[in-house]
Protein backbone atom coordinates (compact mmCIF):
# COMPACT_ATOMS: atom_id res chain seq x y z
CA UNK A 1 0.00 0.00 0.00
CA UNK A 2 1.15 3.49 -0.78
CA UNK A 3 0.78 6.06 1.95
CA UNK A 4 2.98 9.16 1.67
CA UNK A 5 1.48 10.95 4.66
CA UNK A 6 3.90 11.99 7.40
CA UNK A 7 3.02 12.61 11.03
CA UNK A 8 4.21 16.21 10.95
CA UNK A 9 6.52 18.67 9.24
CA UNK A 10 9.45 17.74 11.48
CA UNK A 11 9.24 14.12 10.38
CA UNK A 12 8.97 15.17 6.74
CA UNK A 13 12.22 17.18 6.73
CA UNK A 14 14.28 15.24 9.33
CA UNK A 15 16.82 13.85 6.83
CA UNK A 16 17.75 17.02 4.91
CA UNK A 17 21.53 17.20 5.12
CA UNK A 18 24.04 20.03 5.37
CA UNK A 19 24.98 21.18 1.90
CA UNK A 20 21.76 19.97 0.30
CA UNK A 21 20.12 21.71 -2.64
CA UNK A 22 16.61 22.60 -1.52
CA UNK A 23 13.99 23.79 -4.01
CA UNK A 24 11.32 25.95 -2.37
CA UNK A 25 8.07 26.67 -4.19
CA UNK A 26 6.30 29.99 -4.18
CA UNK A 27 6.26 33.35 -5.93
CA UNK A 28 6.69 35.88 -3.21
CA UNK A 29 4.58 34.49 -0.41
CA UNK A 30 1.99 32.90 -2.73
CA UNK A 31 2.61 29.15 -2.50
CA UNK A 32 5.44 29.42 0.00
CA UNK A 33 5.54 26.27 2.18
CA UNK A 34 6.10 28.16 5.41
CA UNK A 35 5.41 25.28 7.80
CA UNK A 36 8.01 23.10 6.06
CA UNK A 37 10.52 25.97 6.08
CA UNK A 38 9.92 26.50 9.81
CA UNK A 39 10.55 22.79 10.36
CA UNK A 40 13.75 23.00 8.33
CA UNK A 41 14.96 25.93 10.45
CA UNK A 42 14.21 23.87 13.56
CA UNK A 43 15.95 20.82 12.08
CA UNK A 44 19.16 22.79 11.63
CA UNK A 45 20.61 21.81 8.24
CA UNK A 46 23.07 24.43 6.98
CA UNK A 47 25.24 25.34 3.99
CA UNK A 48 22.13 24.93 1.88
CA UNK A 49 21.74 25.92 -1.75
CA UNK A 50 18.18 27.18 -2.14
CA UNK A 51 16.41 27.34 -5.49
CA UNK A 52 13.40 29.67 -5.31
CA UNK A 53 12.10 32.51 -7.46
CA UNK A 54 12.65 35.10 -4.74
CA UNK A 55 14.92 35.42 -1.73
CA UNK A 56 12.34 35.90 0.97
CA UNK A 57 10.14 38.75 2.11
CA UNK A 58 9.29 40.07 5.55
CA UNK A 59 10.90 38.19 8.43
CA UNK A 60 9.31 34.73 8.19
CA UNK A 61 9.59 31.72 5.91
CA UNK A 62 12.51 31.80 3.47
CA UNK A 63 13.67 35.16 4.87
CA UNK A 64 13.95 33.53 8.31
CA UNK A 65 15.91 30.57 6.89
CA UNK A 66 18.34 33.01 5.24
CA UNK A 67 18.52 35.19 8.37
CA UNK A 68 19.41 32.10 10.43
CA UNK A 69 22.54 31.75 8.30
CA UNK A 70 21.57 28.37 6.85
CA UNK A 71 21.78 29.33 3.18
CA UNK A 72 25.13 29.67 1.47
CA UNK A 73 23.77 30.16 -2.06
CA UNK A 74 20.53 31.34 -3.66
CA UNK A 75 19.50 30.43 -7.19
CA UNK A 76 16.67 32.76 -8.17
CA UNK A 77 15.35 35.30 -10.67
CA UNK A 78 14.30 38.15 -8.41
CA UNK A 79 16.07 38.37 -5.03
CA UNK A 80 14.94 41.95 -4.40
CA UNK A 81 12.06 42.60 -2.02
CA UNK A 82 10.35 45.81 -1.01
CA UNK A 83 9.82 44.59 2.54
CA UNK A 84 12.95 42.58 3.31
CA UNK A 85 16.61 43.46 3.65
CA UNK A 86 17.63 40.02 4.93
CA UNK A 87 19.10 38.70 1.68
CA UNK A 88 20.42 42.09 0.55
CA UNK A 89 22.47 42.61 3.73
CA UNK A 90 24.11 39.18 3.56
CA UNK A 91 24.70 39.58 -0.19
CA UNK A 92 26.39 42.96 0.20
CA UNK A 93 28.51 41.54 3.02
CA UNK A 94 29.64 38.72 0.72
CA UNK A 95 28.16 36.09 3.02
CA UNK A 96 25.71 34.55 0.54
CA UNK A 97 26.26 33.63 -3.10
CA UNK A 98 23.75 34.41 -5.84
CA UNK A 99 23.13 32.69 -9.16
CA UNK A 100 20.75 35.02 -11.00
CA UNK A 101 18.64 33.23 -13.64
CA UNK A 102 15.96 34.69 -15.93
CA UNK A 103 12.60 33.50 -14.64
CA UNK A 104 11.61 31.48 -17.69
CA UNK A 105 15.05 29.89 -17.90
CA UNK A 106 14.83 29.03 -14.20
CA UNK A 107 11.48 27.32 -14.73
CA UNK A 108 12.68 25.47 -17.83
CA UNK A 109 15.91 24.33 -16.17
CA UNK A 110 13.88 22.81 -13.34
CA UNK A 111 11.46 21.17 -15.76
CA UNK A 112 14.37 19.79 -17.79
CA UNK A 113 15.80 18.12 -14.70
CA UNK A 114 12.44 16.55 -14.00
CA UNK A 115 12.09 15.35 -17.59
CA UNK A 116 15.53 13.79 -17.97
CA UNK A 117 16.88 16.53 -20.26
CA UNK A 118 20.46 17.42 -19.23
CA UNK A 119 20.60 20.77 -21.03
CA UNK A 120 18.82 22.85 -23.67
CA UNK A 121 19.31 25.92 -25.85
CA UNK A 122 17.34 29.14 -25.45
CA UNK A 123 17.64 32.65 -26.91
CA UNK A 124 16.72 34.24 -23.57
CA UNK A 125 19.57 36.37 -22.14
CA UNK A 126 21.67 36.23 -25.30
CA UNK A 127 23.85 39.33 -25.52
CA UNK A 128 23.49 40.12 -21.80
CA UNK A 129 25.82 39.78 -18.84
CA UNK A 130 23.86 36.68 -17.74
CA UNK A 131 25.15 34.94 -20.89
CA UNK A 132 28.77 35.26 -19.87
CA UNK A 133 30.77 32.01 -20.06
CA UNK A 134 27.83 30.03 -21.46
CA UNK A 135 28.26 28.20 -24.80
CA UNK A 136 26.41 29.85 -27.72
CA UNK A 137 25.08 28.07 -30.78
CA UNK A 138 23.21 29.46 -33.77
CA UNK A 139 19.92 27.90 -34.87
CA UNK A 140 18.66 29.46 -38.10
CA UNK A 141 19.00 33.19 -37.56
CA UNK A 142 18.96 32.99 -33.77
CA UNK A 143 21.82 32.71 -31.36
CA UNK A 144 21.01 30.60 -28.31
CA UNK A 145 22.61 29.85 -24.94
CA UNK A 146 23.23 26.42 -23.54
CA UNK A 147 21.44 26.13 -20.20
CA UNK A 148 21.80 23.15 -17.87
CA UNK A 149 19.09 21.27 -16.01
CA UNK A 150 18.65 22.26 -12.37
CA UNK A 151 17.77 19.49 -9.92
CA UNK A 152 17.33 19.39 -6.17
CA UNK A 153 17.96 16.97 -3.36
CA UNK A 154 14.69 18.07 -1.82
CA UNK A 155 11.69 20.12 -2.92
CA UNK A 156 9.46 21.83 -0.34
CA UNK A 157 6.13 22.85 -1.84
CA UNK A 158 2.61 23.86 -0.87
CA UNK A 159 -0.62 22.45 -2.28
CA UNK A 160 -4.29 23.14 -1.72
CA UNK A 161 -5.10 19.44 -1.45
CA UNK A 162 -3.27 16.13 -1.54
CA UNK A 163 -4.24 12.48 -1.13
CA UNK A 164 -2.13 9.69 0.31
CA UNK A 165 -0.77 8.89 -3.17
CA UNK A 166 0.62 12.41 -3.40
CA UNK A 167 -1.73 13.62 -6.11
CA UNK A 168 -1.95 17.40 -5.83
CA UNK A 169 -4.08 20.35 -6.75
CA UNK A 170 -3.07 23.94 -6.08
CA UNK A 171 -4.74 27.25 -5.26
CA UNK A 172 -4.78 30.06 -7.86
CA UNK A 173 -1.38 31.71 -8.40
CA UNK A 174 0.12 29.71 -5.51
CA UNK A 175 0.86 26.98 -8.10
CA UNK A 176 3.79 28.74 -9.84
CA UNK A 177 7.02 26.67 -9.56
CA UNK A 178 5.72 23.85 -7.36
CA UNK A 179 4.69 21.32 -10.07
CA UNK A 180 8.14 21.73 -11.69
CA UNK A 181 10.08 21.37 -8.45
CA UNK A 182 8.08 18.27 -7.56
CA UNK A 183 9.44 16.68 -10.75
CA UNK A 184 13.02 17.84 -10.30
CA UNK A 185 13.90 16.80 -6.72
CA UNK A 186 14.98 13.43 -5.36
CA UNK A 187 12.57 13.88 -2.46
CA UNK A 188 9.47 16.06 -2.76
CA UNK A 189 7.74 17.15 0.44
CA UNK A 190 4.29 18.75 0.31
CA UNK A 191 2.39 20.76 2.88
CA UNK A 192 -1.30 20.62 1.99
CA UNK A 193 -4.26 22.53 3.39
CA UNK A 194 -6.40 19.46 2.85
CA UNK A 195 -5.33 15.82 2.96
CA UNK A 196 -8.15 14.09 1.20
CA UNK A 197 -9.33 10.51 1.07
CA UNK A 198 -8.25 8.61 -2.06
CA UNK A 199 -10.72 9.31 -4.83
CA UNK A 200 -11.52 12.81 -3.60
CA UNK A 201 -9.44 14.45 -6.32
CA UNK A 202 -10.92 14.41 -9.82
CA UNK A 203 -8.31 12.61 -11.99
CA UNK A 204 -9.08 15.13 -14.77
CA UNK A 205 -7.96 18.03 -12.61
CA UNK A 206 -4.97 16.59 -10.75
CA UNK A 207 -2.08 18.95 -11.53
CA UNK A 208 0.81 17.00 -10.00
CA UNK A 209 0.44 13.22 -10.26
CA UNK A 210 1.51 11.37 -7.13
CA UNK A 211 4.53 9.73 -8.75
CA UNK A 212 6.36 13.07 -8.34
CA UNK A 213 5.61 13.32 -4.62
CA UNK A 214 7.24 11.51 -1.68
CA UNK A 215 5.86 13.01 1.52
CA UNK A 216 2.63 14.76 2.44
CA UNK A 217 2.01 16.80 5.58
CA UNK A 218 -1.27 18.41 6.51
CA UNK A 219 -0.95 22.08 7.42
CA UNK A 220 -1.37 22.65 11.12
CA UNK A 221 -2.41 26.23 10.63
CA UNK A 222 -5.04 25.36 8.04
CA UNK A 223 -8.63 25.60 9.21
CA UNK A 224 -9.76 22.76 6.91
CA UNK A 225 -9.06 19.45 8.56
CA UNK A 226 -10.59 17.06 6.08
CA UNK A 227 -12.20 16.85 2.69
CA UNK A 228 -15.90 17.51 2.18
CA UNK A 229 -18.11 14.46 1.98
CA UNK A 230 -19.47 14.83 -1.53
CA UNK A 231 -18.11 15.76 -4.93
CA UNK A 232 -14.61 16.51 -6.15
CA UNK A 233 -12.50 18.98 -4.27
CA UNK B 1 20.77 74.48 -26.13
CA UNK B 2 17.36 72.94 -25.50
CA UNK B 3 14.16 74.91 -25.50
CA UNK B 4 11.94 74.90 -22.41
CA UNK B 5 10.47 71.51 -21.65
CA UNK B 6 7.17 70.92 -23.44
CA UNK B 7 4.37 69.85 -21.17
CA UNK B 8 3.97 66.41 -22.70
CA UNK B 9 1.62 63.67 -21.57
CA UNK B 10 0.87 62.46 -18.06
CA UNK B 11 1.55 58.84 -17.20
CA UNK B 12 -2.14 58.05 -17.61
CA UNK B 13 -2.21 59.76 -21.01
CA UNK B 14 0.80 57.71 -22.15
CA UNK B 15 -1.05 54.60 -20.96
CA UNK B 16 -4.14 55.68 -22.94
CA UNK B 17 -1.98 56.11 -26.03
CA UNK B 18 -0.53 52.61 -25.59
CA UNK B 19 -4.02 51.18 -25.09
CA UNK B 20 -5.16 52.74 -28.39
CA UNK B 21 -2.65 50.54 -30.24
CA UNK B 22 -3.62 47.28 -28.51
CA UNK B 23 -6.05 45.49 -30.81
CA UNK B 24 -9.21 43.67 -29.77
CA UNK B 25 -8.41 40.05 -28.96
CA UNK B 26 -4.75 40.62 -28.05
CA UNK B 27 -2.96 38.64 -25.35
CA UNK B 28 -0.82 41.15 -23.45
CA UNK B 29 1.71 41.17 -20.62
CA UNK B 30 2.11 44.46 -18.75
CA UNK B 31 5.36 45.02 -16.88
CA UNK B 32 5.57 46.14 -13.27
CA UNK B 33 5.29 49.88 -12.67
CA UNK B 34 4.06 52.43 -15.20
CA UNK B 35 2.88 49.80 -17.75
CA UNK B 36 0.34 48.54 -15.17
CA UNK B 37 -1.69 51.74 -15.77
CA UNK B 38 -2.45 50.52 -19.31
CA UNK B 39 -4.85 47.93 -17.85
CA UNK B 40 -7.21 50.70 -16.71
CA UNK B 41 -7.13 52.40 -20.11
CA UNK B 42 -8.33 49.57 -22.34
CA UNK B 43 -11.83 50.51 -23.55
CA UNK B 44 -14.72 48.16 -22.79
CA UNK B 45 -15.36 47.45 -26.46
CA UNK B 46 -12.01 45.67 -26.75
CA UNK B 47 -11.49 42.24 -25.22
CA UNK B 48 -7.82 42.18 -24.23
CA UNK B 49 -6.56 39.25 -22.16
CA UNK B 50 -3.90 40.17 -19.62
CA UNK B 51 -1.18 37.65 -18.77
CA UNK B 52 0.81 37.75 -15.57
CA UNK B 53 3.87 35.53 -15.60
CA UNK B 54 3.27 34.05 -12.16
CA UNK B 55 0.54 31.90 -13.68
CA UNK B 56 -2.66 33.70 -14.66
CA UNK B 57 -4.26 34.51 -17.99
CA UNK B 58 -7.31 36.74 -17.65
CA UNK B 59 -6.09 39.04 -14.90
CA UNK B 60 -8.66 41.51 -13.60
CA UNK B 61 -8.35 44.73 -11.59
CA UNK B 62 -7.32 44.86 -7.93
CA UNK B 63 -10.02 43.61 -5.53
CA UNK B 64 -11.90 45.94 -3.17
CA UNK B 65 -10.19 46.54 0.16
CA UNK B 66 -10.71 43.59 2.46
CA UNK B 67 -11.17 41.08 -0.38
CA UNK B 68 -7.48 40.56 -1.17
CA UNK B 69 -6.37 36.94 -1.56
CA UNK B 70 -2.65 36.40 -0.81
CA UNK B 71 -2.67 33.49 -3.29
CA UNK B 72 -4.12 35.59 -6.13
CA UNK B 73 -1.43 38.10 -7.03
CA UNK B 74 0.31 39.55 -10.08
CA UNK B 75 3.98 39.57 -11.03
CA UNK B 76 4.44 42.69 -8.90
CA UNK B 77 3.10 40.62 -5.97
CA UNK B 78 0.03 42.82 -5.61
CA UNK B 79 -3.49 41.38 -5.16
CA UNK B 80 -5.53 41.03 -8.35
CA UNK B 81 -8.74 39.35 -9.48
CA UNK B 82 -9.71 37.06 -12.34
CA UNK B 83 -12.05 37.88 -15.22
CA UNK B 84 -14.53 35.35 -16.66
CA UNK B 85 -12.58 32.95 -18.86
CA UNK B 86 -9.41 33.16 -16.78
CA UNK B 87 -7.03 30.24 -16.28
CA UNK B 88 -4.26 29.32 -13.87
CA UNK B 89 -1.10 27.43 -14.84
CA UNK B 90 2.40 26.68 -13.61
CA UNK B 91 5.57 28.54 -14.51
CA UNK B 92 6.69 26.43 -17.44
CA UNK B 93 3.32 26.86 -19.16
CA UNK B 94 3.40 30.56 -18.33
CA UNK B 95 6.83 31.03 -19.84
CA UNK B 96 5.98 28.82 -22.81
CA UNK B 97 3.37 31.48 -23.59
CA UNK B 98 6.15 34.07 -23.42
CA UNK B 99 9.12 32.20 -24.90
CA UNK B 100 7.09 30.27 -27.43
CA UNK B 101 5.84 33.45 -29.10
CA UNK B 102 2.19 33.11 -28.06
CA UNK B 103 1.78 36.50 -26.42
CA UNK B 104 1.06 39.35 -28.84
CA UNK B 105 2.38 42.35 -26.93
CA UNK B 106 4.37 43.16 -23.82
CA UNK B 107 4.69 46.67 -22.42
CA UNK B 108 7.79 47.27 -20.32
CA UNK B 109 9.49 50.11 -18.54
CA UNK B 110 13.00 51.20 -19.50
CA UNK B 111 16.16 52.76 -18.16
CA UNK B 112 17.48 53.17 -21.72
CA UNK B 113 16.52 52.20 -25.27
CA UNK B 114 19.09 52.31 -28.06
CA UNK B 115 18.36 53.26 -31.67
CA UNK B 116 18.86 49.63 -32.74
CA UNK B 117 16.25 48.40 -30.23
CA UNK B 118 18.61 47.36 -27.43
CA UNK B 119 16.83 47.60 -24.09
CA UNK B 120 18.27 48.16 -20.61
CA UNK B 121 15.62 47.93 -17.91
CA UNK B 122 16.76 45.59 -15.14
CA UNK B 123 19.97 46.84 -13.58
CA UNK B 124 21.83 50.09 -13.09
CA UNK B 125 24.97 48.01 -12.64
CA UNK B 126 25.71 49.37 -9.19
CA UNK B 127 24.90 48.80 -5.54
CA UNK B 128 21.47 47.25 -5.57
CA UNK B 129 20.96 43.50 -5.52
CA UNK B 130 20.61 42.36 -9.16
CA UNK B 131 17.13 41.08 -10.00
CA UNK B 132 15.93 40.25 -13.52
CA UNK B 133 12.63 38.39 -13.10
CA UNK B 134 10.98 37.62 -16.43
CA UNK B 135 12.20 40.66 -18.38
CA UNK B 136 14.77 38.81 -20.52
CA UNK B 137 12.23 36.12 -21.42
CA UNK B 138 9.58 38.70 -22.35
CA UNK B 139 11.80 40.72 -24.70
CA UNK B 140 13.06 37.55 -26.38
CA UNK B 141 9.77 35.77 -26.89
CA UNK B 142 6.82 38.16 -27.15
CA UNK B 143 5.79 39.12 -30.69
CA UNK B 144 5.80 42.90 -30.14
CA UNK B 145 7.83 44.61 -27.42
CA UNK B 146 6.61 48.09 -26.48
CA UNK B 147 8.42 50.34 -24.04
CA UNK B 148 6.57 52.92 -21.97
CA UNK B 149 8.76 55.46 -20.21
CA UNK B 150 9.47 59.07 -19.57
CA UNK B 151 11.36 60.52 -22.55
CA UNK B 152 14.09 61.67 -20.16
CA UNK B 153 15.11 60.77 -16.63
CA UNK B 154 14.13 63.00 -13.71
CA UNK B 155 17.53 64.63 -14.12
CA UNK B 156 16.71 65.41 -17.76
CA UNK B 157 19.03 62.80 -19.29
CA UNK B 158 17.69 61.25 -22.52
CA UNK B 159 16.59 57.62 -22.20
CA UNK B 160 16.69 57.16 -25.97
CA UNK B 161 20.34 56.77 -26.84
CA UNK B 162 22.79 55.57 -29.48
CA UNK B 163 24.10 52.83 -27.22
CA UNK B 164 22.91 51.69 -23.78
CA UNK B 165 25.31 52.22 -20.89
CA UNK B 166 23.38 50.05 -18.45
CA UNK B 167 23.43 46.22 -18.62
CA UNK B 168 21.19 44.99 -21.44
CA UNK B 169 17.94 43.11 -21.04
CA UNK B 170 18.06 42.13 -24.70
CA UNK B 171 19.70 43.12 -27.98
CA UNK B 172 17.60 44.66 -30.76
CA UNK B 173 14.33 43.66 -29.08
CA UNK B 174 12.23 46.84 -28.80
CA UNK B 175 9.67 47.58 -31.52
CA UNK B 176 8.15 50.83 -30.30
CA UNK B 177 8.59 53.40 -27.52
CA UNK B 178 5.79 55.45 -25.95
CA UNK B 179 6.95 58.51 -24.03
CA UNK B 180 5.43 61.71 -22.71
CA UNK B 181 6.57 63.42 -25.91
CA UNK B 182 6.10 60.95 -28.77
CA UNK B 183 5.49 57.49 -30.14
CA UNK B 184 8.69 56.27 -31.71
CA UNK B 185 9.28 53.14 -33.75
CA UNK B 186 12.60 51.34 -33.88
CA UNK B 187 13.40 51.00 -37.58
CA UNK B 188 16.39 50.22 -39.77
CA UNK B 189 16.81 54.01 -39.88
CA UNK B 190 16.88 54.24 -36.08
CA UNK B 191 14.33 56.17 -34.02
CA UNK B 192 11.36 57.04 -36.26
CA UNK B 193 8.77 59.41 -34.79
CA UNK B 194 5.30 58.25 -35.79
CA UNK B 195 3.25 60.46 -33.50
CA UNK B 196 3.81 63.57 -31.38
CA UNK B 197 2.01 64.58 -28.19
CA UNK B 198 -0.11 67.73 -28.49
CA UNK B 199 2.04 70.84 -28.44
CA UNK B 200 5.27 68.91 -28.93
CA UNK B 201 7.38 69.48 -32.05
CA UNK B 202 9.77 67.18 -33.82
CA UNK B 203 12.66 69.39 -32.74
CA UNK B 204 11.52 69.12 -29.10
CA UNK B 205 11.90 65.36 -29.46
CA UNK B 206 15.18 65.56 -31.36
CA UNK B 207 16.69 67.85 -28.72
CA UNK B 208 15.84 65.36 -25.99
CA UNK B 209 16.98 62.23 -27.79
CA UNK B 210 20.66 61.24 -27.71
CA UNK B 211 20.53 59.71 -31.19
CA UNK B 212 19.22 60.87 -34.58
CA UNK B 213 15.44 60.82 -35.07
CA UNK B 214 13.61 60.66 -38.38
CA UNK B 215 10.09 61.81 -39.17
CA UNK B 216 7.80 58.86 -39.90
CA UNK B 217 4.50 60.55 -39.17
CA UNK B 218 1.58 59.90 -41.43
CA UNK B 219 2.09 62.01 -44.55
CA UNK B 220 5.83 62.23 -44.12
CA UNK B 221 7.97 60.91 -46.97
CA UNK B 222 9.60 58.09 -45.02
CA UNK B 223 8.25 54.61 -45.43
CA UNK B 224 7.41 52.76 -42.23
CA UNK B 225 9.33 49.52 -42.35
CA UNK B 226 8.27 48.03 -39.04
CA UNK B 227 5.39 46.07 -40.47
CA UNK B 228 3.00 47.62 -37.97
CA UNK B 229 -0.35 48.87 -39.01
CA UNK B 230 -0.50 52.62 -39.13
CA UNK B 231 -1.54 54.06 -35.80
CA UNK B 232 -4.60 56.18 -35.22
CA UNK B 233 -4.44 59.64 -36.72
CA UNK B 234 -5.71 61.48 -33.67
CA UNK B 235 -3.27 61.31 -30.81
CA UNK B 236 -5.42 60.81 -27.78
CA UNK B 237 -8.98 59.77 -27.31
CA UNK B 238 -9.12 61.98 -24.24
CA UNK B 239 -7.59 64.96 -25.99
CA UNK B 240 -10.87 66.42 -27.16
CA UNK B 241 -12.47 66.17 -23.76
CA UNK B 242 -9.64 67.43 -21.58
Amino acid sequence: MIDKRCADAAAAVHDIRDGATVMIGGFGEAGSPTELIDALIEQGASELTVVSNNAGSGTTGLAALIAAGRVSKMVCSYPRSADSEVFAELYRAGRIALELVPQGTLAERIRAAGAGIPAFYTPTAIGTILAQSKPVRRFGDRECLLEHALSGDVALIKAKAADRHGNLIYNKTARNFSPLMAMAADTTVVQASIVAAPGSLDPETVVTPGIFVDRVVREERSPQASSPGVGWL
Amino acid sequence: MTSSMPRGLTRTQIAERVALDIPDGAYVNLGIGMPEIVAQCIPDEKEVILHTENGLLGMGPPPPAGEEDPELINAGKRPVTTVPGASFFHHVDSFAMIRGGHLDICVLGALEVAANGDLANWSTGTGAVPAVGGAMDLVTGVKAVYVMAGHCTREGEPKLVTECRYPLTGKAVVDRVYTDLAVIDITSQGFAVRDLAPGVTLSDVAERTAAPVVDARRGSHLVDDTGFQSGPSSFLKSEAST
